[in-house]
């Protein structure tokens, strides 16, 4: 699975992408946020409060208990403020 | 049309293109969003647009569309800046072409309505004070909300 950050939440985990491999018991959005917060301190902080961060199941927003799979690209980021 | 990109525009040319060779076009209406040189308090040194590439075109082709199913529209164009700006410069330019105006001003608003909660870019302000990304503001999803509730009643 290929995950992508954007704005202050690559400023944190400092990745901008990155392929992980998804363990068995992650199958939505949420379940991959808190897999992501044991992958150090960064991810701890930029995941802490996940009611500010949004989220991307190949390039389409969706709710956090949208499923995820090993072929996806999710990305996080927070509200948008483009325009 | 929708365009992405790094290079500035020119606003009177872009809108032209809205109505050129179309005499069934009653009317144009066009928004153009700027870099306000204040933020608050702050004095804006540069505002830099970082966004998903691919995402972007996609969430901008969505949003047109829906306008196109809301309203009988001649033509839209959306064109959306990225990189690095300064007070003064021109981020985003929304604008639509009709017989008649309702529907112009109404589509015209609702691009750049939708475009602030939808279309991902996130804005990174730098003042005196270092840089900072901008938060999304509540009157963004109320101003999207609107256009909800307006289904809603209908």
């Amino acid at each position: 699975m290929k995950i992508i950050y954007f704005s202050w939440v690559r400023d944190k985990t400092g990745v901008g992408s990155e392929e992980v491999s998804l363990p068995a018991d992650v199958g939505t959005v949420a379940e991959l946020m808190e897999w992501l917060k044991s992958k150090g301190e960064g991810y701890k902080q930029a995941f802490a409060d996940i009611s500010v961060i949004r989220a991307a199941v190949n390039q389409e927003h969706v709710k956090l208990d949208h499923p995820v799979g090993p072929g996806d690209e999710v990305a996080f980021f927070p509200p948008v403020t483009g325009g | 049309m929708i365009r992405v990109q790094q290079e500035d525009f020119d606003f009177a040319q872009e809108v032209a293109h809205l109505s050129a060779g179309n005499k069934g076009v009653g009317g144009v209406c066009a928004f153009s969003g700027l870099v306000r040189e204040m933020a608050g308090e702050r004095s804006i040194s540069s505002m830099t647009l970082e966004h998903y590439p691919g995402m972007t075109e996609k969430a901008l082709a969505e949003i047109e569309a829906e306008a196109h199913d809301r309203w009988s529209l001649e033509k839209t164009l959306i064109i959306h800046r990225y990189g690095r700006l300064e007070p003064g410069d021109q981020i985003v330019l929304v604008a639509a072409s009709s017989a008649h105006r309702d529907a112009a001003f109404d589509a015209c608003r609702f691009l750049i309505d939708w475009l602030k909660t939808k279309a991902p870019f996130w804005k990174l302000e730098e003042s005196e004070n270092g840089a900072h990304w901008v938060e999304a503001k509540a009157s963004d999803d109320a101003a999207q909300a609107r256009w909800l509730n307006a289904d809603n009643k209908e």
